[in-house]
Parts: structure tokens; C-alpha cells; sequence
């Protein structure tokens, strides 16, 4: 965006994000809300609007709501309704979608953001409970449109900001925030890219110093973070442009194309939507009693702030890299795991910053993604305190063991290798998925190790594991050859011989070159596959030559 | 107030119900008259009672966040008016 049309106008924008809660069932009944199961098997009479069917509101609908009221600062209403919302889709079997209207259940709180140069507070207007309509698909069938009600009736929470943010850096910081209270609540998956966070944004521009807020444009379809970054500066950019080349803007709501990096309207009918929403006559009121309100009070854990200070204060961290580690809540664990009872809990953090992160940016991974066993980083880390390793093999044993478990491969369909409920192979199935049949069963669990199976798994279902032969990391370090070497008869030897076949060098040092100190310790480095002990041959190359 | 028959047109096709210009002439009669005795009581002052939501006083039954087995999918799909085997199909809606 131009500095000049930031000095002249500023953007008046409004999030409203909805987020999908793990709950067991759904929001009025008792079936599991489940995605990617065969079509229209996840329903009941009443998710397909049968009549004679009644709600009953999930009890974990109302609880993890108001943790998520509670954990933005919010009012709880002691007593809220449910309303409908009118109108006709062939995804809402109803005709209707129970929603909330008029008495929020969390109203009036706030979240604080952070951006690079300043904080700022954002107001929460209202968080409300609704249930999510079924699945149309228009794509499949040339004459008709295909509706999967599975998702119908799943439950959703609508987190609306009050018109607080003024760019879409500061959209992005919110939006991030949202997702990462939600993700240290366990209510919600905060996965955008799946939809299970959905995110639309209201925007307007007014000139600098006006009060009134400019004609807004809803933006839709934006299906991840970033998109909605740059979905709102695009729109900030257009609105700028209509009204300074003499246009107005129009109210619509806007589609977000990713592929084309721009937004059109939305193709609908002129006629506005008009919901008539009314209370809903089949769910009596929701109470919260103080009684409850405290008890799920108690219930919330430690969110990102707590724990960032948290890092800072046991641990003695870096502001920033507590920042970067409590960012993600799966991250802080893996973190808090690993350190088990590592006396130098900094070595952990420095060694996951720099290596586990950079294998989870480079696969495009999350860290709940990969399997790596429990206490490997702490192995490796302690293996390379205690010098047993180099840093650089420090970082190569863990590569090896990313790799490993991170091509883990669930299941697949060879009954050759039954031998139990679990079978454990050797070698990596993604690389290698043609010769399975000269792969190793070893049947049993893995010392030093848990790994993390997939416990939903039927009985008897062959899982196989790309497993190292190891018992512990250092097994495994001995195995690929990367223990250090501090045996001074083998590196005398080592150094030995770089000085007789580089004489030149050696002429140099004498003459005074003293840089080349290095050269000599990269040899013996080159030579010994990065396992010499490196202050050793320092040592042993400065008496040689000098002594 | 009055309702006009445009807005019982407007009203009829939100609950997609097709009328004939005999019952928009019906429906705009008896629509005011209900309106007629809206307006009747809102001659009582109700500045300081809350709206009844609820007819019944009480409170929501709050049901355990359990899971129970769903129907199955050839019931789910036995009464739809048209369906393959997966799905409810339904005349082609443009987005």
C-alpha cells in the first residue's frame, strides 16, 4: 500500500471468526461431528430437519464457550437465548439455523495484540454459540446440487471484534491470537487451511480525522492467515482508489480468489438477506451460574502470556525466544517435554529454534505432525553437552531420526509381516515403498523410546514404522558413525599425517600464518567425518608445529 | 400501520409460499387486523418489563458431550424426495 494513501485515509476493519469446537457430538445431538466419513452417515432425524425432532443443547457447547469468553476478558450473560436464523438453503434441512441473536452468552471482553513496533487492545463485542450448516457440492453433478448433511448442526462459536483494526497487519496479529487462545483452550483445531477456523472481515475507509465510519465491504473465502492479510490490504487499496478517482463505494460482500491474488463481489440476488430472527422456541434459556462460571474459570489453563513470562522466569530465556515457543501451544509441550529433567533447559530451546523448527519449515510441517520420540532432542542435546558428539553430527543424528519418524507410514495393506498387533520394520518406507518385502519385522517396542501410534486404529491393524536399529540415541550416533572422537593416539595419528601432506601450509604457519589453524582443523575434521574432538587437534597442531 | 400487498408478497416468497392475488388480498386483511391488535397493546406502557422469550419458565437441560451411534445411511436418505447412493440431490442451486 502507498504511504500516501496511509497519510491521507485509514481503514476501519471488523473480524468475525468463527471456530469449529472438539466437541464429541454435536451442538443439539448426539452424533460425533465428523468430517471426511462416507456422505450423510454422520446424521441423525434431527440434523435432517425431520419433523418431530427436538435440540438438546451439548453441554460442552456452553463450556468451552465461555472458557473461550473468560479467556478474552469477556462478560458472561447469566442468562442467554437461542434464536433462529431464517432462510433457505438445501444444506439447512430446518429451513433454519439455531444461532444466537439478541443475548450473546460472551459479550464485551477484549484481546491484547502485539506487533513489531506496539501493542494495541482489541475489543471482543460478542462471542455466540450456532450450530454449522450441511455440505453442497455443485461440481459433481452436471443437472443437480448434492448436499451432505454431516456437518449440519456441527458447533461453531462466532468470536466478533468490535471495528478496532486499522491495518491488516493488525487483522493478521488478531486473527493469530484468536487462534492461539483457542489452540491453549483445546476447544478448537484453529486449522484455517480445513476450515475449522473461518475468518470474514468487514472493512471501510474514511479520510484521517473523520469520525464516521466509511460504506463497509464484507470479504469472504479467505482460507488462511495470510490471505487475510493481504484479502484486506487489496481491499483497503481498492476503496481507496474508487473514492480518490471520484467513486463511492458500494456495500457487498466480497470473494477472495487466492489464485488471482484479488477479490470480486459475490454473485447473488439484489434482494438484502432479511434472517427474521426470533427466539427459538424449542431451547429454553441457558442459565450460567456463578457456581459454574468459577468452576470453569479454574478449569482454564495456562495461556500463552502466563506461559511466555512463565519461560522467561524458569527458565531463563530470552523474551523473544519464549515468544517463539509459546506461540504455538504444541511447540511449548514439545519443548516442556523434551526438557524432562535436563539441567540446562536453554541448550533444549536453542537446539529446537534452530534444527526442529527449520525440518518443520522446510517440510511444511507442524510439530503435531511429526513423531518424534519422546527425549530425543534432550538425547542429542546432552550427547553434544557432554561432547560426545560435535554440534555439526549433533544436528546430522537428528536429521537422521526427523527423517525417520517423520516418514512414518501408517498403514499399509501387506499382510506379509503379522506378527502381532504392531509390527515395527526397519528402513523408510516413503523412499523405499518397493522393497517392503526386505525390510525387517522387529516385534517389539523400542527401549529408550515411546513412540506415538495412532491408538483409534482397529485391532490388529499393521502399523509399520520406518524404526532405526537403536536402542538410545547414543546407539544410534555409534551406529552412523558420529560419536567423537577424543582418543589422542588416533588423532595424533590424524594430524600426523595432514602436516606431512601439506607442507606448503605447514610452511606458511611457520612463516607466521597463524589463520591457518583452520585449514588444519578442517582437514582433520574432513578426515575423521566430522568426529574429531576439534580443540584437541587445535591443541595437538599448535604443539606439532610450534612446539 | 398497514401492511401493503407488496410486503405480503415479500413475506410470502421469504417462506416460499406461492399465492394467488385472491389470498394476498386474504392474508393483507388478516395481517393487519393482528397488526390492528399490536397496536392495541401497545397502548400499555412496557418501558420497564423484560420481552418474554420463553412461555415457560425454565432452563435449558444441558445433554453430556457424548457420542451415540447415528442413523444409518440408508435411513438417513429413505424419505428424501430424490437421492443417489451418497447423497440428497436437490435442483442444481447457483452460487
Amino acid at each position: 500500500m502507498s504511504t500516501i494513501a496511509h497519510e491521507r485515509f485509514e481503514a476501519v476493519i471488523g473480524l468475525e471468526v468463527h471456530a469449529q469446537l472438539l466437541t464429541k457430538s454435536k451442538a443439539f445431538a448426539p452424533v460425533p461431528p465428523i468430517y471426511g466419513e462416507a456422505p450423510n452417515t454422520m446424521v441423525t432425524p434431527l440434523c435432517l430437519g425431520h419433523p418431530g425432532t427436538l435440540p438438546v443443547v451439548n453441554e460442552n457447547l456452553v463450556r468451552y464457550i465461555i472458557k473461550m469468553g473468560l479467556a478474552t476478558n469477556c462478560q458472561i450473560a447469566p442468562k442467554s437465548i437461542f434464536a433462529r436464523k431464517n432462510y433457505f438453503y438445501p444444506d439447512l434441512p430446518k429451513g433454519y439455523q439455531i444461532s444466537q441473536f439478541e443475548t450473546p452468552i460472551c459479550h464485551d471482553g477484549f484481546v491484547d495484540i502485539e506487533l513489531e513496533e506496539y501493542d494495541k487492545r482489541i475489543g471482543v463485542t460478542r462471542i455466540h454459540m450456532e450450530e454449522d450448516a450441511g455440505k453442497s457440492i455443485h461440481d459433481q453433478d452436471p443437472y443437480n446440487t448434492l448436499v451432505d448433511l454431516n456437518r449440519a448442526g456441527t458447533p461453531l462459536i462466532e468470536i466478533v471484534s468490535e471495528p478496532d483494526l486499522r491495518t491488516p497487519q493488525e487483522a493478521y496479529a488478531y486473527l493469530t491470537k484468536i487462534k492461539q487462545i483457542v489452540q491453549y483452550l483445546e476447544i478448537c483445531d484453529g486449522n484455517m487451511e480445513e476450515g475449522s477456523l473461518r475468518c470474514d472481515a468487514n472493512v471501510s475507509v474514511r479520510p484521517r480525522g473523520q469520525k464516521e465510519f466509511g460504506t463497509r465491504t464484507e470479504l469472504k473465502n479467505m482460507n488462511s492467515f495470510r490471505n487475510v492479510e493481504k484479502a484486506i490490504e487489496y481491499e483497503i487499496y481498492r476503496q481507496i482508489e474508487l473514492i480518490e478517482g471520484g467513486g463511492t463505494v458500494v456495500q457487498q460482500t466480497r470473494l477472495w480468489d487466492t489464485s488471482k491474488m484479488q477479490s470480486r463481489p459475490m454473485r447473488s440476488k439484489e434482494e438484502a438477506h432479511d434472517y427474521r430472527y426470533f427466539p427459538e422456541p424449542d431451547l429454553p434459556p441457558i442459565i450460567v451460574s456463578d457456581e459454574m462460571k468459577e468452576e470453569i474459570r479454574a478449569e482454564l489453563p495456562e495461556l500463552a502470556d502466563v506461559r511466555q513470562k512463565r519461560f522467561v522466569s524458569e527458565y531463563g530465556m530470552s523474551e523473544d525466544d519464549a515468544k517463539t515457543l509459546t506461540e504455538d501451544k504444541y511447540l511449548a509441550d514439545f519443548f516442556e517435554r523434551e526438557i524432562g529433567d535436563y539441567p540446562n533447559p536453554l541448550d533444549i530451546s536453542n537446539f529446537i529454534k534452530t534444527h526442529v523448527l527449520r525440518t518443520l519449515n522446510e517440510d511444511k510441517k507442524h510439530i503435531s505432525e511429526v513423531n518424534l520420540p519422546t527425549g530425543s532432542v534432550q538425547a542429542i542435546v546432552s550427547l553434544n553437552g557432554k561432547n560426545e558428539i560435535s554440534s555439526s553430527n549433533a544436528v546430522k543424528l537428528y536429521d537422521e531420526i526427523y527423517d525417520s519418524f517423520n516418514n512414518f507410514q501408517n498403514v499399509l495393506p501387506d499382510q506379509d509381516f503379522v506378527t502381532g498387533n504392531i509390527t515395527f520394520l526397519k528402513g523408510n518406507l516413503d523412499t523405499n515403498p518397493e522393497s517392503v518385502s526386505n525390510f525387517v519385522p522387529i516385534n517389539t517396542s523400542i527401549p529408550d523410546y515411546s513412540v506415538r501410534i495412532n491408538t483409534d486404529l482397529p485391532d490388529n491393524t499393521l502399523v509399520y514404522l520406518p524404526v532405526l536399529e537403536y536402542s538410545s540415541a547414543k546407539g544410534l550416533a555409534e551406529k552412523l558413525n558420529l560419536i567423537q572422537v577424543s582418543d589422542s593416539g588416533f588423532l595424533e595419528e590424524l594430524v600426523d599425517e595432514i602436516i606431512a601432506n601439506n607442507p606448503d601450509e605447514v610452511e606458511r604457519y611457520r612463516g607466521g600464518k597463524k589463520q591457518l589453524m583452520g585449514f588444519f582443523v578442517g582437514q582433520a575434521m574432513k578426515a575423521s567425518k566430522g568426529k574429531a574432538n576439534p580443540k584437541m587437534v587445535t591443541q595437538m597442531v599448535a604443539k606439532k608445529l610450534e612446539g | 400501520m398497514s401492511v401493503s400487498e407488496k410486503e405480503v408478497r415479500y413475506v410470502a416468497n421469504l417462506a416460499r409460499l406461492q399465492l394467488s392475488d385472491e389470498e394476498v388480498k386474504h392474508l393483507g386483511e388478516d395481517m393487519n387486523k393482528i397488526l390492528g391488535f399490536m397496536d392495541l397493546l401497545n397502548e400499555l406502557d412496557t418501558t420497564d418489563i423484560a420481552p418474554l422469550e420463553h412461555v415457560v419458565e425454565m432452563d435449558s437441560r444441558l445433554r453430556k458431550d457424548e457420542a451415540k451411534t447415528p442413523l444409518s445411511h440408508e435411513d438417513a436418505l429413505k424419505n428424501a424426495p430424490d437421492a443417489d447412493s451418497d447423497y440428497f440431490r436437490v435442483p442444481k442451486v447457483i452460487e
